[in-house]
């Protein structure tokens, strides 16, 4: 399993309700499912991704939360997870607030553009980054929004969101843990009212 | 030879009911048969059997041959079968024609032995709850407490719907194909188009034409003409037909008769419906669908409707179809989440409209093994 969605696992509580924002395969659902004994329901677009998620018995609903997901009552759920997604959407800020009204907690991961490989690459070649962890074309991308680690937070404060937990993830750890803008790859944010 | 994959050479079955069925509509039924086919085994604890329901003018044979001679399989034959989504080596699948059919079950065709006659247009109003009644009588008969779950496309999807409603505790799995949770108005209407296509063919006589010896064979043809094109896409329509002419010309200067293969195409359909399906059984048939309304009982509230249920939910749509639109779907997914009802939902994409349920579109056969495998692992 990815290492966000590892951390994530430690941050959901048995038994939770847990709706997954673009939730793959399954994957995740199916692991919290066997080990927290989760509710969980799974939101995806990709048809080969929702076959193999009713096969590993995760439910899941083929809807893109880009376009709302008003059809989920207010809190209705005890977690609302988005991992790797925020960065593809049209409309990343609402899908929060909605992540938020939907679920008592969000957990959001996402990578991290300031991440000193990025700066590296556009400030010595001035060219858009691809690498291992991106490795799209400028032109030729789902990632139409990349943010930064203090980006986010800056987000979570004009919306007056409540960062409850945060977690990095880089190649050496300490220095993602205290320098994340710079070392980070991957953040992760546990977010509430 | 039949393919591999075919359950091969079945024969239909009849149970006799003498237990009286009150009706919906107030009247009651004091003694009805169901004619039904079983594909596979029903297990020691009876844990797999699964029941599918049939829309508009289907009927018990679902899948398989009725002799080596038969051309055509049964109407689902793409989905049941050994090795198929639905798979007979697992599950005991149980297929019947619905009360008020004209395919062997009590209906409009039989005899009232009240009356010594033909019941003809006297025979009771049935709604989706007698179906499910009478489908749980059938259950009773076959020794089945519980259906693994049970499944329908378009009406038959109502009947999927109104079991989890009706009878919780005896289906764990729902599976609503191509289906809604009442008829839109458009809807309605053009199954009164095809009600009054029949109603005003000559040879009707109010319903009475057997006895006059006599079938409204125009009027049935006409409304499964109409019921046909609302059964396509546009662009399925386009793609097997075009303008293509299967007579004549309409070049300048050429006062052909002219005939469209489409034309051609639905006359035939007509013809072949009118000489194999009954008219009352098709107004009977209509109104239950026109007359079905999931939350009718709650307040015209679908979520308070599938509150109780306890089944887990799978709803599938196709993104052509226009009669049970993919919004239509949507509605019942989205109920069945504001009802906390573990639901699944795929939108498959197909250029088959409504017809598309029947048909064995990758995707959609993908789907239902992903999700028939869920079932046989979390029940078997």
């Amino acid at each position: 399993m990815r290492l966000d969605l590892t951390q994530i696992k430690q941050w959901i509580h048995q038994g939770a309700k847990v709706l997954d924002l673009g939730c793959g395969d399954g994957e995740f659902l199916a692991n919290l499912r066997d080990s927290h004994e989760v509710q969980g329901l799974g939101l995806e677009i990709d048809a080969d991704n929702i076959t193999q998620a009713l096969a590993k018995g995760i439910d899941v609903v083929e809807q893109n939360m880009d376009k709302g997901l008003d059809n989920f009552p207010d809190q209705s759920f005890d977690v609302v997870v988005m991992a790797h997604a925020l960065q593809v959407l049209h409309y990343p800020d609402k899908v929060l607030d909605e992540m938020l009204r939907i679920g008592r907690e969000g957990i959001v991961t996402f990578p991290n553009f300031a991440h000193w490989r990025c700066r590296v690459h556009l400030s010595t070649r001035g060219r858009m980054p691809v690498s291992k962890f991106m490795p799209h074309s400028w032109y030729d991308t789902p990632n139409i929004h990349f943010c930064t680690v203090k980006d986010f937070e800056a987000l979570c404060r004009q919306k007056g969101f409540r960062i409850k937990r945060r977690e990095m993830v880089g190649e050496t750890s300490w220095l993602a843990r205290t320098w994340p803008n710079l070392f980070a790859t991957t953040a992760i944010f546990k977010i509430t009212r | 030879m039949l393919e591999h994959n075919s359950v091969g050479i079945v024969s239909p079955q009849t149970a006799h009911f003498n237990a009286p069925l009150p009706l919906a509509c107030g009247k009651v039924l004091n003694e009805y048969a169901l004619v039904y086919e079983t594909y596979g085994t029903l297990n020691a604890n009876k844990s797999n059997a699964i029941l599918i329901c049939h829309a508009l003018s289907g009927h018990h044979h679902a899948a398989g041959y009725h002799s080596e001679q038969d051309d055509k399989p049964g109407w689902w034959d793409s989905c049941i079968g050994p090795g198929k989504p639905i798979d007979t080596n697992v599950y005991y699948v149980v297929s019947l024609n619905n009360l008020g059919g004209c395919h062997g079950s009590t209906g409009p065709t039989s005899v009232n032995p009240e009356t010594g006659k033909l019941w003809g247009p006297d025979f009771p109003q049935i709604r989706v709850s007698d179906w499910v009644n009478s489908q749980a009588a059938l259950a009773d008969h076959l020794g089945i407490d519980t259906w693994a779950a049970v499944i329908g496309g378009s009406l038959g999807g109502m009947q999927a719907m109104q079991w989890s409603v009706q009878f919780p505790e005896r289906l764990k799995y729902c599976l609503v194909i191509a289906s809604a949770m009442d008829l839109s108005a458009q809807n309605i209407a053009f199954n009164e188009i095809a009600r009054q296509a029949i109603q005003s063919d000559p040879s009707f006589c109010e319903g009475h034409y057997r006895e006059q010896d006599t079938n409204p064979s125009q009027g049935l043809a006409l409304a499964r003409m109409v019921g046909h094109v609302t059964y396509l896409s546009d662009d399925a329509m386009a793609n097997k037909f075009g303008r293509d002419l299967r007579s004549g010309s309409i070049e300048q200067n050429l006062d052909d008769e002219v005939e469209f293969q489409v034309e051609s195409y639905l006359r035939y359909q007509g013809s072949q419906f009118s000489t194999a399906f009954d008219a009352n059984t098709y107004i009977l048939m209509t109104r239950a669908l026109d007359y079905f309304d999931i939350a009718a009982d709650f307040d015209g509230d679908p979520v308070r409707a599938f509150a109780a249920t306890q089944a887990q939910f799978l709803v599938v749509s196709f993104s052509t179809d226009w009669r049970f639109s993919p919004r239509r779907s949507r509605e019942i997914t989205n109920a069945l989440i504001a009802a906390n009802r573990a639901v699944s939902y795929a939108e498959i994409e197909a250029a088959e409209g409504h017809d598309a349920f029947l048909m064995p579109i990758p995707r959609y056969l993908d789907v239902l093994r992903a999700y028939l495998g869920r079932i046989a692992e979390d029940l078997l």
